[in-house]
């Protein structure tokens, strides 16, 4: 039925100039779409790595960021005498008060500098981040002006390292410890006593949220609900994971450029495709002619060159992959419009990632293809033959 | 007598380019029967080329009938046709017409790729067509590693190895040198006398002509009578 596809391949070989230019023309086309992706899953990853599925957080009504919520140690006893809440390592309901602001670290890249996140925390506050544990030094002692840095901030800004020491406040805080958070957005953190950073901020009754873990799942949705409908509370109680999610949309720019620029350049890439297929229909127009008086249908002849511009396109498809596969791991930071602070994280260049960039190929190929393959299965006999 | 396998009524064929209409052939009555080896001989632009197409069903005819191996041809759709030439009808052109990218065996297994055989038995009738024209040693040659002589004897091998009823040759010696020519005639000749093949050649060369049983000669369009020739031929 079908002429061989050695056929077709072994034509891309014969006219090797042409066929690596498109294929490098698709190749890059793919690459901006893909390395779009990778920013998009790697925060996507980052983001979903941070949020424990039976956490729970709690902002004052109407905020939708931490740093804009403000909770009174009173309203956190209310919260934390909840029933359905999960029992610590202490026995005591697994519930943290957490102060939220924001200072500015510099480096060479960033001389301006950029804000990053620093967290009081509370001793829960470790527990109820599962995945948290010391990469170096010490973590910091309650009552005193120390931090512990995420492994992002110390890799990213040596004036965050351990033993420099931080201005903010009203001090100087010691780096003495550095902390894994695996993926999480958390390493792009700086923790320290909630205390002593309340006490430095003037804001001993004006913390940031609750974190709080619940039994499990359906105890989680009842404390939503209780807390959401308490009236002494003022506040807004949702899961860990949605609050999260809704920051995945600091990735919002970034994809719609990239979507953007790629669409532009998948236009450019096309005409490309059709082009050199335009010109080996040409070329190969006596060839159509002798395919058709050996026997072969209209139908095959079409397919045939559809089938040269899809592995045509293929080839580019592998040409784009090959040219982001370096930036799997690759790590960078993007400010963050939820919480106005910077996440570092590592982009992400998987599987279902590189297949969209072969699928992204082949309808490139396809639609470049379409034009040149009808015209080369619309020939008469002939005059196909007549033409050298 | 043997069967009729080509037979034309009246067979026209007319192009026009623009305002202007050329008859390339008109009212050509033909009879050939299985096992005859014609020559279509006459001046350039004298329609050969247009009744050998016609027979082969490449282009189609402005009046007229035409039957070949039984089949009326303008009953046919393309599809239909496509499938037809490629079982019974072998197909010689000036130009050799190889595929540049595939190997001399590749190019004579193309056409069986149409059929239902298995890769294996493809390739013992292409080996077996190449072993006829006397190529059993350039199988994984290119057309461009062959010489002309051999390129035409690969496209002959191209032809027979369907094993078709009938081989249509356009001037198959009209790009080969004298040596190379007979060669390919000699060929032919086999073909027929040996396979008992049906051919129809179109040829410019009296030599050529003469591998033929009979010849009969074209002039303006005109499909002269058995046995007349062109006034100043
Ligand atoms: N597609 C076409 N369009 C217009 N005129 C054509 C076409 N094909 C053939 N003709 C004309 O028909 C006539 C016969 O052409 P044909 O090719 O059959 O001649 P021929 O006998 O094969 O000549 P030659 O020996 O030069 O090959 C010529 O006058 C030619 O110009
Ligand atoms: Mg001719």
């Amino acid at each position: 039925m079908a002429l061989p596809l050695s056929y077709n391949w072994r034509n891309l070989v014969a006219r090797k100039t042409t066929t690596i230019m498109t294929a490098l023309g698709i190749g890059l086309t793919v690459a901006v779409l893909l390395s779009t992706a990778a920013v998009v899953e790697g925060l996507q990853q980052s983001l979903r790595a941070t949020a424990h599925p039976l956490n729970i957080l709690v902002l004052r009504k109407g905020a939708t960021a931490e740093l804009s919520s403000t909770r009174s140690p009173e309203e956190f006893q209310v919260i934390r005498s909840k029933r359905g809440l999960a029992t610590g390592a202490d026995g005591q309901p697994l519930a943290a008060l957490e102060l939220v602001t924001v200072i500015v670290l510099e480096n060479e890249a960033i001389p301006a500098g950029i804000n990053i996140t620093v967290r009081g925390i509370s001793p829960s506050s470790w527990e109820l981040r599962d995945g948290l544990r010391l990469a170096g030094g010490r973590r910091f002692q309650p009552g005193r002006r120390e931090v512990v840095v995420g492994k992002n901030i110390a890799e990213r800004y040596p004036m965050a390292r351990i033993g420099q020491k931080l201005v903010f406040g009203r001090g100087a805080w010691e780096v003495v410890g550095v902390f894994d958070g695996g993926r999480s957005a958390i390493n792009s953190e700086i923790l320290c006593d909630i205390n002593q950073l309340a006490s430095d901020l003037n804001r001993a009754q004006a913390l940031s949220s609750v974190l709080i873990r619940a039994q499990d799942e359906v105890a989680k949705q009842a404390l939503i609900n209780d807390i959401t409908e308490d009236r002494r509370l003022n506040a807004t109680a949702i899961s860990e994971a949605a609050y999260y999610e809704q920051q995945t949309s600091s990735a919002a720019p970034i994809r719609y450029l990239g979507i953007f620029v790629a669409a532009i350049m998948a236009i450019g890439s096309c005409f490309a495709a059709m082009n050199t297929m335009y010109a080996a229909v040409a070329r190969r127009s006596s060839e159509i002619g002798t395919l058709r008086v050996l026997g072969f249908s209209r139908y095959s002849v079409l397919i045939s060159f559809l089938l040269e511009s899809l592995l045509l396109s293929l080839l580019g498809g592998l040409v784009g992959c090959l040219l982001v596969a370096p930036l799997n791991n690759l790590q960078t930071g993007l400010g963050n419009f939820v919480t106005f602070s910077e996440i570092t994280f590592e982009l992400r260049i998987t599987p279902p990632i590189l297949l969209t960039g072969l699928g992204f190929a082949l309808v490139m190929g396809s639609l470049g293809g379409v034009l040149p393959a009808a015209s080369a299965a619309r020939k008469q006999i002939l005059d196909a033959l007549r033409q050298v | 007598m043997s069967e009729v396998v080509i037979e034309t009524r009246n067979l026209t064929k007319r192009f026009s380019r623009g305002e202007q209409t050329v008859t390339a052939l008109r009212d050509a009555n033909l009879e050939v029967r299985r096992g005859d080896f014609l020559a279509l001989m006459g001046p350039s632009g004298s329609g050969k080329s247009t009744l050998l197409h016609l027979i082969a069903a490449m282009d189609r005819p402005t009046s007229g009938e035409i039957r070949v191996l039984g089949q009326d041809l303008a009953r046919m759709s393309d599809g239909e046709i496509a499938r037809w030439r490629n079982a019974h009808i072998g197909f010689v052109f000036q130009s050799f017409n190889l595929i540049p990218v595939l190997t001399a065996l590749e190019n004579v297994e193309l056409p069986l790729k149409l059929t239902r055989l298995s890769k294996a038995k493809r390739l013992e009738h292409a080996r077996r067509a190449l072993e006829l024209v006397g190529l059993a040693d350039r199988l994984r040659h290119t057309p461009r590693q062959l010489s002309g002589g051999q390129e035409q004897r690969v496209a002959i091998a191209r032809a027979i190895v369907t094993d078709p009823d009938l081989i249509l040759a356009d001037e198959p010696t009209g790009n080969l040198d004298a040596n190379s020519a007979r060669d390919a005639l000699t060929l032919l000749s086999r073909l027929n006398q040996e396979f008992g093949k049906t051919i129809v050649m179109v040829t410019h060369d009296p030599h050529a002509a003469r591998a033929a049983r009979y010849v009969r000669y074209l002039e303006k369009g005109e499909l002269l009578p058995d046995g007349q020739k062109p006034e100043d031929w």
